[in-house]
Order: C-alpha cells, then sequence, then structure tokens
C-alpha cells in the first residue's frame, strides 16, 4: 500500500496531527477536548502513518510498545487517585497547583488522570489496529 | 508495631531489585530483618507475660468503621517469635541452598511478604484484619509452592493449595461476618469477652463449622489432608518455614485463638477431636510408607497438626498445656528435619531413604542437628520433646471423653513418630548409603547451622523449661484457656502412668521400626513405593467443575453473535416493556418533535445509512454506510451542542472504519447464508426494538425533567473542580471513578484483542 500522494501527506501532518492531540488533552478541561478523544486523535495519526509507511516504521516512531502505553496509562491514572491519598484526603480527589503554569495552565492531579486515558486509549487503539495490519 | 509489621511488605518490593544487584550482599542483609523483628517482639515480652495485651489500632475504613487493629497477647506473641525466629533461620539458609540461582531475589519478596502476613495474621486486633492477612499467607503459598513455575507438578501442586485454602477462607469469612454480627464487634477483644452469648445463640452450629472450615483446610485436617504433601514441591526452605513451622499452624492459631469463644461445647469436643484424631492416625501410618524425606515429614507434619488439633478439641487446661508446649516443640524439631533433609538433598543427591545412608562422616554438623532434633521427636529426655510427651499423656489419661481411647490412639501415633524420628533423623546418617551415588560434597556452614539452631533450642528448653516457660508459654496457654495458667515443667516426674507410656512409645517405635521392611513387603506392591496422594476427590471434584462449566459456557457463550445481540435485546426489550406496563402505559398526548430543516436532514442521513446497511450486498459498501450513520449521529451531537460527543464519535468512527477495512481482508467472499424466514425474523427484531426506543425517547420527553444532578455538576465545576468544560469535568473529577473502571476494562480488552491475534499467528509466538 506505498503511495507517494499518501505518504507525503502524512510525513507533513503526523506532527501536526500529534500536537493537535496534546493540545486537545490539555484543553480539555474547560474547552472541548480531553484524554480520550485526544489519544484517539494520536492512534489516528499513527495508524495513518502505520498505512502509508508499514507497521514496522510505524512501531520505530512510536519507541514504546502499545501494551508498555497501555499499562503505563493505568499506572498513571491510578496514581493521579492515589497522590490525594498521600495528604489524608480520600481517593482521587483533585489536588491542584496554586498557580498557574505556562502553556500548562492551571495544573492538578485531574489533569495528570487525563494523560494516564489519553495513554491508555491510544495506546489500546494501536495495540488492535497495529496487531491487524501486522497479520497480513 | 504497625510498622513491625508491615515492612515485611516494604522489604518484599525491594528484594528482587536488590538481590540482582548485590546477590552476595542482599543474601548476607536479608536474615537481619527477622532477627530485628525477633528482637522487637521479645522486648516486648515483659509486659506480655503479665497478661497485658499491646493494642494498636488505626483507622483504616473509617467509613465503614473498620479499624486496621493489631493485639499483641501471650498466643500471639509464641506466634510471633516463631514466625521470625524460624524466619531468621530460613533466610539465613536459602541464600546457600539456593547458590546461584537468579530466583532468588523473587523467592525473598515472596517470603518476606509471607512472613509479614503470617505476622499479621497472628497478631490481628479484629476479625477483617485477621482474614485479610490469612488470605495474604495463602497467596503467598501459592507463589512459593509454584515457585519452580516451570514444571507441571508445582503448578497443579500450587493451584491445589491455593483452592483447598482458599475455599476454606471463604467459609472463615462467611463465619466471620456471621460471628460479628452476633456479637456485634469485629474487635477481638469484645468477642473474646462474650463466649456465653455465642455458644448459646441458635447461630453457633453454623459459626462453628465455618470456622473450623477454615481451620481444617489450612491445618490440612482430614480430609483436607492432601494438599499438604503435595506442596513438598516448593524448594524445601519453604517446605520448612510454611508447610510445617508456621502457615499449617494458623487452622490450629485460630482454633487456639477462638477456644474461648467457642469451646466447651460437645459439638467442638466432638467435630475437633475427632477429626484431629482420624489426622494423626491417617498421617502417622502414610508417613512410613514413603521413602522420600520430604514426603514423610510432611505426613508426620500432619500428623502431629492432628494430635493439635485433638487436643485443642478434649480442651481441658491440661490438654491446652500439651497443645502450646507441642506447638513450640514441633516448630523447631520439625523446622530442623526439614532443614536437614533440604541439606541431605543438596549435598549427597537423593532425598530418598533407601539409598542414603553413612552420611555423618560426610556431614557431622548436620548430623548432629539431625539426631538432637529427631530425639526430640522421638520424645527422649532430657529434651523439650520429652517434656511435651509427658504432658501429652498426662492430658489424655485425665481426658473426661474416652481417657483409655484417646490415650491408646495417642501411643500409636507417638510410636509412629518414633519410627519417622529414626527414618528421617538417623537411618540417613549411618549405615551404607547406595555407592551408585555421587561422593556428598562439603556444606557450607549456613546449611548445618540453621538446623542445629533450633534442635539446639529443643535441648535447652529441655534442661531448663522453667525459665522459658513463665515467660513465654504460661501467657500463651492463659490466652487459649482464658484462665491462668498454673502447671510446672519439669523433667522428672517420678515412675508413674506418663513415663511407662513414654515407654511403650519408645518400644512400639522400634518394633515398627525393625519390622518396617517385612511389614511393607505384605503390602500391594502398588503401595511399595510410596507417594501417596490421596486426593482423588478432589481430582473428581475439579474435573467435574471444569466439565460443568465447559458445558454452561457451550450453552450461554455459544460463539454465535446473532444469538448475544438477540438475547441483548430481548431483555433490555422485556424490561422496558415490564417498566412501561408498571407505569401505566403511555401518556395520551405525545409532543410531536418539531425541527429545522437541517435537523431532519441530519436523521434522514441516519436513517438512509441504516437502511443501506441492511440491504447493500457488498462489504465495503455496509462498512461505509454504518460509517455514515456513526457521522450522522455525531452531526446530531453537533448540532445539540455537544461539542466533547461529537469529536469522539468522529474519531471512533474513523478509526472503526479503519478496523473494519483491515478486517475485510481476511474474510471471505460476501455470501448470502439466512433464509429468508430469518431475515424476517431479524429485521421484526429491528424494528421491535427500534420502535421501542422511539417510544422512550417520546415518553422521556413528555416528562417534566428534573435535572437536580446536571444542576449541581454545572454549579460546581467551575468552583469545585476548577474546569469549564462540565463534561471533562464529571469523567475526570466527579465521577473519575467509574472513568478508571472503564478504562481498565478497555485494556482488558486491547489485550484479549491481542492475545486472540497472538494465538492464530503460525509461529505461536508473541513479541
Amino acid at each position: 500500500m506505498s503511495s507517494i500522494i499518501l505518504s507525503t501527506t502524512i510525513r507533513l501532518l503526523l506532527p501536526l496531527l500529534l500536537l493537535f492531540s496534546v493540545f486537545l488533552l490539555l484543553r480539555g478541561h474547560n474547552e472541548p477536548g480531553g484524554g480520550f478523544v485526544g489519544g484517539l486523535v494520536a492512534a489516528a495519526a499513527i495508524s495513518l502513518y502505520a498505512l502509508a509507511e508499514g507497521v514496522a516504521a510505524a512501531h520505530r516512531i512510536l519507541i514504546v510498545n502499545p501494551r508498555q502505553m497501555i499499562a503505563s496509562g493505568l499506572l498513571v491514572a491510578l496514581s493521579s487517585g492515589v497522590i490525594p491519598l498521600m495528604t489524608g484526603r480520600p481517593f482521587q480527589s483533585g489536588l491542584w497547583l496554586p498557580y498557574s503554569l505556562p502553556v500548562l495552565g492551571h495544573v492538578g492531579t485531574p489533569l495528570l488522570f487525563d494523560l494516564g486515558v489519553y495513554l491508555l486509549v491510544a495506546g489500546m487503539a494501536l495495540l488492535i489496529v497495529l496487531s491487524l495490519m501486522e497479520e497480513e | 508495631m504497625l510498622l513491625a509489621v508491615l515492612c515485611g511488605f516494604v522489604a518484599a518490593l525491594f528484594a528482587p531489585l536488590c538481590f540482582r544487584r548485590f546477590p552476595l550482599w542482599a543474601g548476607r542483609l536479608a536474615p537481619l530483618l527477622p532477627l530485628g523483628l525477633f528482637l522487637y517482639f521479645l522486648s516486648h515480652i515483659g509486659a506480655v507475660s503479665r497478661g497485658e495485651a499491646v493494642v494498636v489500632s488505626t483507622p483504616w475504613i473509617p467509613s465503614l468503621g473498620i479499624d486496621f487493629a493489631l493485639y499483641l497477647d501471650g498466643l500471639g506473641m509464641l506466634f510471633a517469635l516463631l514466625v521470625t525466629g524460624i524466619g531468621f533461620l530460613i533466610f539465613l539458609y536459602t541464600p546457600a541452598y539456593l547458590e546461584g540461582d537468579r530466583r532468588q531475589g523473587t523467592l525473598f519478596a515472596w517470603l518476606l511478604a509471607f512472613m509479614a502476613a503470617m505476622l499479621g495474621t497472628t497478631l490481628a486486633g479484629n476479625l477483617v484484619t485477621l482474614f485479610l492477612f490469612w488470605e495474604l499467607t495463602g497467596l503467598c503459598s501459592y507463589l512459593l509452592i509454584g515457585f519452580d513455575h516451570e514444571a507441571e507438578g508445582s503448578r497443579s501442586a500450587a493451584l491445589q493449595a491455593l483452592l483447598v485454602t482458599g475455599g476454606g477462607g471463604l467459609a472463615l469469612l462467611a463465619g466471620f461476618l456471621l460471628l460479628g454480627n452476633v456479637v456485634g464487634s469485629m474487635e477481638l477483644p469484645v468477642l473474646l469477652a462474650s463466649g456465653d452469648l455465642v455458644r448459646n445463640h441458635p447461630l453457633y452450629l453454623p459459626i462453628l463449622l465455618l470456622l473450623l472450615g477454615g481451620a481444617f483446610t489450612k491445618s490440612a485436617q482430614f480430609p483436607f489432608h492432601f494438599w499438604l504433601p503435595n506442596a513438598m514441591a516448593a524448594p524445601t526452605p519453604i517446605s520448612a518455614y510454611l508447610h510445617s513451622a508456621t502457615m499449617v499452624k494458623l487452622g490450629i492459631y485460630l482454633l487456639a485463638r477462638f477456644s474461648p469463644l467457642l469451646a466447651g461445647t460437645e459439638l467442638w469436643l466432638a467435630l475437633v477431636a475427632g477429626v484431629g484424631g482420624l489426622t494423626m492416625l491417617v498421617g502417622g501410618i502414610l508417613a512410613i510408607l514413603e521413602h522420600d524425606l520430604k514426603r514423610i515429614l510432611a505426613w508426620s507434619t500432619v500428623s502431629a497438626l492432628g494430635i493439635l488439633t485433638l487436643l485443642l478439641g478434649v480442651g481441658t487446661p491440661a490438654a491446652i498445656t500439651a497443645a502450646i508446649l507441642l506447638l513450640l516443640t514441633h516448630a523447631l524439631y520439625k523446622s530442623s528435619l526439614f532443614l536437614v533433609a533440604g541439606a541431605i538433598d543438596h549435598g549427597a543427591g537423593s532425598r530418598d531413604t533407601r539409598q542414603l545412608g553413612g552420611l555423618a562422616r560426610k556431614m557431622p554438623w548436620l548430623a548432629v542437628a539431625a539426631i538432637v532434633a529427631a530425639l526430640a521427636m522421638a520424645g527422649l529426655p532430657p529434651l523439650f520433646g520429652f517434656i511435651t510427651k509427658e504432658s501429652i499423656y498426662t492430658a489424655l489419661l485425665l481426658s473426661p471423653w474416652e481417657p483409655l481411647l484417646l490415650t491408646g490412639l495417642m501411643l500409636a501415633a507417638n510410636g509412629l513418630m518414633v519410627t519417622v524420628a529414626v527414618m528421617t533423623g538417623l537411618r540417613p546418617f549411618f549405615g551404607k548409603g547406595v555407592p551408585a551415588l555421587a561422593p556428598p560434597h562439603a556444606l557450607s556452614p549456613t546449611l548445618w547451622l540453621a538446623p542445629l539452631f533450633p534442635a539446639a533450642l529443643g535441648l535447652l528448653l529441655g534442661l531448663v523449661p522453667n525459665t522459658v516457660a513463665p515467660l513465654l508459654l504460661y501467657p500463651a496457654i492463659a490466652v487459649v484457656q482464658a484462665a491462668p495458667a498454673s502447671s510446672v515443667l519439669s523433667l522428672w516426674h517420678g515412675i508413674n502412668a506418663e513415663l511407662l507410656l513414654s515407654v511403650a512409645t519408645l518400644l512400639l517405635g522400634t518394633l515398627i521400626v525393625l519390622s518396617r521392611r517385612r511389614l511393607l513387603t505384605l503390602l500391594p506392591a502398588s503401595w511399595q513405593e510410596g507417594g501417596f496422594t490421596q486426593d482423588g476427590g478432589y481430582i473428581l471434584l475439579l474435573r467435574a467443575l471444569l466439565r460443568g462449566s465447559r458445558l454452561q459456557t457451550m450453552v450461554v457463550q455459544n460463539g454465535r453473535l446473532r444469538y448475544y445481540l438477540m438475547a441483548t435485546i430481548g431483555v433490555a426489550m422485556g424490561s422496558m416493556g415490564l417498566t412501561f406496563m408498571e407505569s401505566g402505559g403511555l401518556p395520551g398526548s405525545l409532543v410531536w418533535p418539531s425541527g429545522y430543516l437541517h435537523e431532519w436532514l441530519a436523521a434522514a442521513i441516519i436513517v438512509a445509512g441504516a437502511l443501506t446497511v441492511t440491504v447493500t450486498d457488498s462489504r465495503l459498501g455496509a462498512v461505509v454506510s454504518l460509517g455514515t450513520v456513526g457521522y450522522g449521529v455525531s452531526l446530531v451531537y453537533i448540532l445539540y451542542g455537544a461539542p466533547d460527543l461529537a469529536m469522539t464519535q468522529f474519531c471512533i468512527e474513523t478509526l472503526a472504519i479503519v478496523l473494519f477495512v483491515l478486517v475485510l481482508y481476511r474474510l471471505p467472499l460476501f455470501t448470502l447464508l439466512s433464509t429468508p424466514l430469518v431475515r424476517l425474523r431479524d429485521a421484526c427484531m429491528a424494528a421491535a426494538i427500534g420502535g421501542l426506543m422511539t417510544l422512550l425517547m417520546f415518553y422521556v420527553l413528555a416528562q417534566p425533567l428534573v435535572p437536580h444532578v446536571s444542576d449541581f455538576f454545572l454549579a460546581n465545576s467551575q468552583p469545585l473542580a476548577h474546569g469549564r468544560n462540565v463534561v471533562n469535568v464529571i469523567l475526570v473529577d466527579f465521577r473519575a471513578l467509574d472513568t478508571l473502571g472503564e478504562i481498565v476494562v478497555l485494556a482488558v480488552a486491547a489485550l484479549g484483542v491481542f492475545g486472540l491475534m497472538q494465538s492464530r499467528r503460525p509461529d505461536g509466538e508473541g513479541k
């Protein structure tokens, strides 16, 4: 499935799409977006790349294995719930930094949770798509 | 004390890393943890021996009123010292035993976790804490028995132990809940003070049966005795620690702990003493029919556990005294003998008593340890084992129920014990071995030092029993009988019935030793080789369970997606229809929805897409039409102001089409298999559920809106959760627990897909 048009386009689009997925993740708390849709966009971007360049190339740019993305996503989401426990609050209470950071804006444990969702969803979608593609 | 109990779990987390980086030093430092804990508990012995209890309690689940409570009294102290003391020996011994094994770190992680779990169980201050740690010991035991997980036998033995003790654990949980309900408290001090209430309660019988279920499975009492010898698949230090000295005594601990609550009825006497007596004989007889050192020791452990149960069942002060003495003696000599067996296996390369012999010259110190331990097992003066055996006979002679019968049975069991002592402690070191065996190599010092310790301690205790007993044993006895202990221990009581019984025991044991060979030849040929398992019933039950679940799966999960879908839709329709009928049918006036032209257009797109799917004769066409339906729905989301949903739906649709296309490659050509009648039925089903959903929508629209939940979210999203996007705030903050559950499901589903894909690979190897 090698097409010059597709592979040229995706080479230009891939960084943009990935950036857009992170943008969606970060703005999620105040504007439409969030970890789930961000993860899906990221997965779609990588899947497109895999369609154009092959599964092996997609694995190369991913660096980490989708299974590890799933595991680390779960771990991040869980740790965002555990952090409040250490300050003596119930599991998964939202904790926020008192000041805003540049670019990231207001940061707190819900953002960490969303990051976990992002990683997990992207990993899940990629795991399924890439292993289906690999079958060929 | 909280820290003392939990530090084992923390250490377990770091053990694998430490052993990988510094194998030598980690092995040398590991014994310091149990030693430190031993000394820590020893520092409390003054207060505990005065009859005080050290209580620590910290809120755990405050919303349910459950505390994490620890309670250190005489009985807990005895167990804590045994667990940490023998733990120290095991930790000392294991690095040399598993020299050069890369998995030492893992083994130590489980061992540390097990030690912590044991401490937690025996020091638990309420039923919830007790149950939690009880189950953790079972889990650690599972992992440790299956340590050699590449061997089929290890795995099935581990599973067997887990299923048997886990089943008992469930019974225990039910018993604890009943007990907590009857007494109105889960706290141990309250429970221990309400014995009369429990004994006279109508629920006494179920409580007793359930608790005994937990205790008997854990302590391998008949008919659950079969799992313990199979658990010998574990490395020998594990067998010495878990399956002779500590974990299998938990059932005994439970009986002793709840004696003040449950003992003293006829039912208790019949059940506990009866089962204990039977176990003691079965274990003893099977022990002398085996040839493998570890299996002999395992069956004799079953026998000793039977004796302990029998004594607690009799329940007189003398019997409780004997039980506590035997608890200590048995832990000392049996752990020593197990470690000796491991060292013999390590040095001489065999555990078969028919092959071993003459090892005393090569392993002199090991021989000393083995002989002293064996003498303690046989109950010879001046060892502590002798005092124990005397007190057992005293207790049974004074038993309120069938003293002569019990004493006679005990004589037989103890005679068998003498035989086992000779077979495991003396036989391998004297006489001649099979010359074909490789010449034994020298042992590293810790391999003989570890068994020598407890054996020597048994000798020391026998010589000066009254220095330790008031500190350690009497407080434990006092807790079990709920009254101060009064007996004085000594080696020499004059010539009395007990002494004569001891002599008779030795004679009987010698007789069995001398005639064992000849007796064995009388048995059927299939019994000659030993290796008794006794788990036929378990295997039958397990097989029936597997067959039953296969049958159930074939009916319920038959693999035909069409029927799954029909079942789901049918249930949904049934429950909705019932609700309609319950609520009195549809309201009279339905509001016909008004909409703009573009909204109707979006609806038309969805309908057209759905219709196309059903009539198209190309797969790609069906996929694209399905996608059209999805995009139409997201269009509706946009029109009605739900951009988050729309965005997610768009992405999902896109990825779904990609997936479909990938799968389509592998499908055979499109053919129509269903008959027109089946298609008609499917169409009716679809129309029915669609119509019902439409009706439902009308119905809901006709109801006045009760928006208090969404009002709360809208009002509090910004001030409480610092977010303006309410949908996202609900997902990651207000309802984050739900989301967590959902992403776990996603992860599991993805792994399932991955597993299915991998299993279809021709080379069968995952990446």
